[in-house]
C-alpha cells in the first residue's frame, strides 16, 4: 500500500519534472553556494521579503471586504473590525507586519551599507533594493490613505500643500495626485490603485531583479580588513573561495533565514494580538475640525522636519531635498564601488550612517512628542494646580483664570500639564520680572502671539501678577511693579530680553 | 528524444529561406504598426491619467447661509457641500470654513486649512486666535500670521451678500500655488 502510493508520487512528480522541467530549474537556485560566513547578518533580506509575503496574503483577503469608496471606507473597515471573524486580527496584522517590513528593509539596508556589499559587483543590486525601499515607504504611505480616517484626509492635505509648492506645475501636479480640485472620491480610488496594484506589482517585479542578481553575482562575504575589492580580480577570487568554502543555500543559510522569520512572524502575531488594528481614527469629514492629524511611525520623522525647519528655507528644501537623497542613494555604489569593505577601515562611511541614523531616530521621536504642537484641548481639560493658588490675592487669582481661559496652556504647561510650545510657567515669576513679563503678554515675540490687543489691560495686570508668584521654593521673590531689576540673576538682566525675542 | 512521432514531414520544406529583405521589411512594418497602435491605444491612456491637471476646475457661489447666523464680533464655523462633489464622496464633499464677521454685514471667510501644510485650524474665541494642531502655526483673528512656520496669513475666500446670504467663491482645495 505505502509502495503504491510512493511509487504514484514519484510517477507525478517525474511527470511534472518531465513536462516543465521545475527541478531542474529551482533546484540550482536552492542550493547555491553561499559564503560559509555569511551567519546571523544575512537573515534581514529574507525577513523582508516573508513580511512583504504576509502583505500580500493579508492585503488580498482585505480587499475582499474593504470597499475603496470614500462613502463607505470607513465603515467596511468598522465592519472589518467589529463584525467580521478574525478581521480585526487581520487588520492588525496587516498594519504589524507592514511596520515590521519597513523595519527589517533598513535594517538590511544597514548592514549592506556598512558591510560595503554594494561594491563591485554588486552595484545594481543596491539600486535595485533602493528602489524596494521606496516602494515599501509608497506601500506604507498609501496604506495609511487606506484607512481613510482624520489621520489619512489631513495627511493628503500635507502631501498636496507640499506639492503645491513645485513652482509653476504645482497645482497641475496637486490636481493628478488627489484626482480633482479636492480630496474626496477620486483621492481614495487612485490611491487604492496605487496600494493594490501598481505599487505591489512594482514591487514583487524588483524582488524578482533582487533575487536573480542574488543568484548572478552571489552574496558576499563578511567584509574583512585589508580584503579589499578590486573589480579586475574580484569576481574570479570570489568564484574560487566560495567554491571552496562555500555552502548551499539550502540547508545551510535557509535554516538560520527559517528560525529568525518565525520568530518575527511569532512577535508580529504577538504584537498584532496584543495591540490590535491601527486606526481608523475619526471619520474623515472635513468640517470636523477638532481633529489632531499624525502620520504613521515611518514618516514622523518628516513631520517634525517641517515643524522645526526656518520657515524660510522650507520650500526649498521640500523641492531641493528629495533628489538629492534620491540620487545619494542610487548613485553611492558609483561614487564608491572598490577598496575596503571592513567598517573599522571606513570610518567615513560609518560616521554617515551614524549621523544619518541618529538624526531619523531623534526626529521621529520628536515627532512622538511633538512639542512644537498647541494641546488644543488643555484649556479646558487641565486643571490649574491647586498649589499655585493656595493664598494668592484675588488679582492674582483672575490671572490665573485668564491665563486658563485665554488657551495660554495649550502652549505652556502648569504642574508639568499643558503644551510644550513655549517655555513651562512654574518658575517665570524668578525668571522674568513684572515689566518683561507685560511686555512678553502684551508683543509676543519668540514665537509667541502678541496678546495685547486680545487682552484688556486690566487682564494683562491679572495675569502678570499671578505670574510672578510662580517660583520655584527658594527662588527669589516676584519683582513688584515698579521695583528694580535684581542684578543678581542674570536671567532679570534686560538683555534677557533680547536673547528670548531672537529665538 | 527517441520517438518516432508520426506526424514528422516525411518530404522536406522548401529549402529556400525567406528573402531577407522581406524579413526586415516585416519586421520594421511590424514595429510601425505597434507603434500606430500604440500612439492610438496611449491616446486615452494618458489622458484619463493626467485629466487632472488639464480639467479647469470652476468654483461656483456657495450659500453658507443666512447673514444672522454670523453674528458681527464673532468667528463661526460655515458648512457647505463641495460644488465640485463626485456622488461617492461621503463625507469628503463636506467643507469647512471659518466666518469672521468683524463689522454688521462685513465677513471674512477663511479656509480651514492652514498656510503651512494645510491641517486644519480651530478658532478660539476668548484669546482670538486660530491655532493649528500640526506644527503650531497661530493665525490673528483677522487671519494674518502670528507665529509658527506658515508662510503666510489663511487663505481667504471671495465673498458677498445676496438677499441676506453669505455667498463664498469655492470649490478648490486652498493652496499656496493658487489661494482657493
Amino acid at each position: 500500500m505505502f509502495r503504491t502510493i510512493k511509487n504514484m508520487v514519484g510517477g507525478l512528480l517525474g511527470w511534472t519534472e518531465s513536462r516543465s522541467g521545475v527541478i531542474t530549474f529551482v533546484q540550482p537556485i536552492l542550493t547555491h553556494r553561499v559564503p560559509r560566513d555569511a551567519k546571523w547578518w544575512y537573515v534581514f533580506g529574507s525577513a523582508s521579503l516573508m513580511f512583504f509575503s504576509i502583505q500580500v496574503v493579508t492585503g488580498i483577503l482585505l480587499a475582499t471586504m474593504y470597499v475603496p469608496s470614500a462613502a463607505e471606507a470607513y465603515a467596511s473597515l468598522e465592519y472589518i473590525d467589529q463584525q467580521v471573524p478574525f478581521g480585526w486580527m487581520l487588520r492588525a496584522l496587516h498594519a504589524w507586519s507592514s511596520n515590521a517590513m519597513i523595519l527589517m528593509v533598513l535594517i538590511h539596508m544597514s548592514q549592506v551599507f556598512l558591510h560595503a556589499s554594494f561594491k563591485f559587483p554588486r552595484e545594481l543590486m543596491w539600486m535595485v533594493g533602493v528602489l524596494l525601499l521606496f516602494c515599501t515607504l509608497a506601500l506604507a504611505f498609501t496604506g495609511q490613505i487606506m484607512r481613510w480616517d482624520q489621520d489619512a484626509y489631513w495627511g493628503l492635505g500635507i502631501g498636496a500643500a507640499i506639492v503645491d509648492r513645485v513652482p509653476v506645475l504645482g497645482n497641475q501636479i496637486r490636481n493628478v495626485m488627489l484626482g480633482g480640485p479636492y480630496i474626496g472620491g477620486a483621492t481614495l480610488s487612485r490611491f487604492f490603485a496605487l496600494h493594490v496594484f501598481v505599487l505591489p506589482g512594482l514591487t514583487i517585479g524588483l524582488i524578482g531583479a533582487h533575487m536573480a542578481l542574488i543568484l548572478k553575482n552571489g552574496i558576499s562575504e563578511m567584509p574583512k580588513p585589508g580584503m579589499v575589492v578590486d573589480p579586475k580580480t574580484y569576481v574570479a577570487e570570489y568564484e574560487e573561495r566560495i567554491k571552496k568554502t562555500g555552502v548551499a543555500f539550502m540547508p545551510d543559510a535557509a535554516q538560520r533565514d527559517m528560525v529568525f522569520c518565525g520568530l518575527m512572524l511569532i512577535i508580529v502575531g504577538f504584537l498584532a494580538w496584543y495591540l490590535g488594528p491601527v486606526g481608523p481614527n475619526g471619520i474623515p469629514n472635513p468640517t470636523i475640525i477638532d481633529a489632531n492629524p499624525r502620520p504613521d511611525y515611518a514618516f514622523l520623522w518628516i513631520f517634525t522636519a517641517m515643524a522645526l525647519m526656518p520657515p524660510q528655507i522650507e520650500t526649498a528644501v521640500l523641492l531641493i531635498a528629495p533628489p538629492i537623497v534620491v540620487l545619494f542613494l542610487l548613485g553611492l555604489p558609483l561614487i564608491s564601488n572598490r577598496g575596503e569593505r571592513a567598517p573599522s577601515r571606513r570610518p567615513g562611511a560609518v560616521v554617515v550612517y551614524v549621523l544619518i541614523a541618529t538624526a531619523l531616530g531623534t526626529l521621529t521621536w520628536l515627532g512622538v512628542v511633538s512639542a512644537w504642537s498647541p494641546v488644543m484641548d488643555a484649556w479646558t481639560s487641565l486643571p490649574t494646580p491647586v498649589k499655585y493658588l493656595v493664598g494668592r490675592t484675588p488679582l492674582e487669582m483672575q490671572g490665573a483664570l485668564v491665563i486658563q481661559h485665554s488657551q495660554c496652556r495649550n502652549c505652556h504647561s502648569l504642574g508639568g500639564e499643558g503644551g510644550l510650545r513655549g517655555p513651562n510657567l512654574d518658575n517665570v515669576g524668578s525668571r522674568k520680572s513684572w515689566d518683561q513679563l507685560v511686555r512678553q503678554v502684551q508683543q509676543g515675540g519668540g514665537n509667541m502671539p502678541a496678546y495685547g490687543k486680545n487682552l484688556s489691560s486690566a487682564e494683562t495686570t491679572a495675569v502678570v501678577a499671578f505670574m510672578t508668584t510662580l517660583r520655584n521654593a527658594g527662588a527669589p521673590e516676584s519683582t513688584i511693579p515698579g521695583a528694580m531689576e535684581r542684578q543678581s540673576s542674570p536671567d532679570q538682566a534686560p538683555k534677557a530680553v533680547a536673547s528670548e525675542a531672537g529665538k | 528524444m527517441s520517438c518516432d512521432c508520426s506526424n514528422t514531414p516525411s518530404s522536406q520544406p522548401p529549402q529556400t529561406p525567406p528573402p531577407s529583405a522581406r524579413r526586415g521589411f516585416m519586421l520594421k512594418f511590424g514595429i510601425g504598426l505597434m507603434g500606430i497602435g500604440g500612439a492610438i491605444a496611449s491616446i486615452p491612456i494618458i489622458g484619463y491619467a493626467i485629466t487632472p491637471a488639464l480639467k479647469k476646475y470652476k468654483n461656483s457661489w456657495i450659500d453658507l447661509g443666512g447673514i444672522a447666523d454670523f453674528p458681527e464680533g464673532e468667528t463661526r464655523l460655515g458648512k457647505f457641500t463641495n460644488p465640485n462633489a463626485a456622488p461617492t464622496d461621503g463625507a469628503s464633499a463636506e467643507q469647512a470654513v471659518w466666518v469672521r464677521s468683524y463689522k454688521p454685514a462685513q465677513f471674512q471667510v477663511f479656509a480651514v486649512n492652514c498656510a503651512h501644510l494645510g491641517c486644519p485650524v480651530k478658532w478660539f474665541q476668548q484669546s482670538k486666535l486660530f491655532m493649528c494642531p500640526c506644527h503650531g502655526g497661530v493665525y490673528y483673528e483677522d487671519g494674518s500670521h502670528a507665529s509658527g512656520p506658515p508662510p503666510r496669513g489663511l487663505f481667504e475666500y471671495k465673498c458677498k451678500i445676496v438677499d441676506g446670504r453669505l455667498l463664498i467663491d469655492a470649490g478648490r482645495l486652498p493652496g499656496l500655488e493658487q489661494s482657493v
